[in-house]
């Protein structure tokens, strides 16, 4: 039986009837067509499929969209919601050259934005632990790592 | 891989539950985090008929410390707020470290510390600590509530002793007494977002330089965690001296009963039983110092 599910993504509300074996991650990207979010491993290991629920990051791969009825959903997508004006955490991946194929970037930016919302001032030990949970096969992490700090000084409150 | 079909119930209480499982009976799985539950759904190792929800019930939520009886950790209490919770960093260090040292940020901020449990993994990184602390496991089902002390708990991999109607409600976690310290202790290959290749839990009271009583458990070197009975028996009474130590270490490295997996040879967990023995004992006895 499908099950009639009320989803706030980037503050706009979704009323859906959904099959409970979907998940968040294929409601996103083939519901909402919000493809910005990335299915990469389908096992919670990678963390491209990254996004915040409640303002907790989790694996939307692993996460049941009838879980999550009611709640509040950021992707990536939100973060520029004009398409124009970057959020700062992607200005800094792409000033620091954090990006190369681009497939983590949305599960690394999700991460970063999330890390930043509990430590406005990581060092980098405390970075590269926050972003633990997000792989990437192309930078070597030293620009993503790099970015993230970047990003948290844009980001200190002046 | 697309989730297998499967009937979703979110009831709002326990007694909801507990009748949805007895009605839907074999086939049904209870769902947390997920975490476990939907790898082996999108691997198709599990084909459940009917998926439980417990997040929908308050009661299976947070965490309570009281200081005559201890601490109740929920069954939906993320692993994320157990490692944050100011009470438990406070008067349970190492419970608060061993959910912090699991698996990645996004899995802590989805997965339980009761779901850990409850898959049982010989590797799981919250039980080897909490078995040594005489953690227990509060469980529900339709004939009332009981309680199993974790040395009990596992039967196998994958197994408990929670039987088909029941669900586990609660870990509860007593007080460490007076004179005691506990530790964490563990290594993977692959850093510390990897499943533990060994992981050793120890609580110890100390008198003095004396150690009078000791509980040292065991992770991913047997089918389940172990309780090493053979090396607390070696310390009990004994200062702890690095000569002490290694003879302890030794000694459980004979009793870990390890295999070699993709994560390390069991030549290497033996090994590394002993280093992390040695270093559970010496860190609980420092931490019962203070």
């Amino acid at each position: 039986m499908k099950q009639l599910l009320t989803l706030r993504v980037n503050g706009i509300t979704h009323e859906l009837s959904i099959d409970p074996w979907r998940t968040l991650n294929e409601v996103l990207r083939d519901e909402l067509n919000l493809t910005g979010t990335k299915l990469g491993c389908g096992s919670g290991d990678c963390g491209a499929c990254t996004v915040l629920v409640d303002g907790r990051s989790v694996s939307s791969c692993l996460t049941l969209a009838a879980s999550v009825d009611g709640k509040e959903i950021a992707t990536v997508e939100g973060l520029a919601p004009s398409g124009e004006q970057l959020h700062p955490v992607q200005e800094s991946f792409v000033e620091n050259g954090a990006i190369q194929c681009g497939f983590c970037t949305a599960g690394m930016e999700m991460s970063a934005v999330y890390l930043l919302g509990r430590n406005n001032a990581p060092d980098e030990e405390q970075i590269r632990a926050g972003l633990s949970g997000n792989l990437c096969r192309c930078t070597g992490y030293n620009q993503i790592v790099e970015a993230v700090a970047a990003a948290a000084e844009k980001m200190k409150p002046s | 891989m697309p989730l297998p079909k499967f009937e979703y119930l979110s009831p709002k209480s326990l007694e909801e539950a507990l009748q949805l499982l007895a009605d839907r009976g074999e086939g049904t799985h209870l769902l947390a985090g997920g975490t476990d539950l939907l790898v082996k759904m999108a691997h198709g190792h599990l084909k459940p008929r009917a998926v439980i929800a417990l997040k929908q019930i308050d009661a299976l939520g947070g965490i309570r410390f009281d200081p005559g009886k201890g601490l109740f950790i929920g069954a939906t209490a993320l692993l994320d707020e157990v490692a944050s919770h100011p009470d438990v960093k406070a008067h349970f260090p190492s419970v608060a470290y061993a959910a912090q040292q699991t698996a990645n940020v996004q899995i802590r901020n989805m997965g339980t510390l009761a779901g850990n449990l409850c898959n049982a993994a010989p590797s799981a990184d919250n039980a080897p600590v909490l078995t040594a602390m005489g953690a227990e496991a509060v469980i529900a089902g339709p004939k009332g509530e009981r309680r199993v002390a974790l040395d009990r708990f596992f039967k196998g991999p994958g197994q408990t002793v929670i039987e088909p109607g029941e669900i586990l409600t609660a870990v509860h976690v007593p007080v460490i007494p007076s004179g005691f310290g506990t530790s964490y202790q563990h290594v993977s290959p692959r850093g510390k977002v990897d499943i533990a290749a060994v992981c050793v839990g120890a609580m110890v009271g100390m008198d003095g330089a004396t150690c009078k009583e000791a509980r040292i458990v065991l992770g991913a070197v047997a089918p389940v965690p172990m309780r090493a009975e053979k090396t607390e028996a070696l310390v009990r009474g004994k200062a702890l001296t690095p000569e002490i130590l290694e003879k302890a270490g030794r000694q459980a490295s004979e009793e870990a009963r390890p295999i070699s997996d993709m994560r390390a040879g069991a030549e290497y967990r033996k090994r590394m039983t002993a280093v992390l023995t040695g270093r559970a004992l010496k860190q609980a006895a420092e931490a019962a110092a203070n």
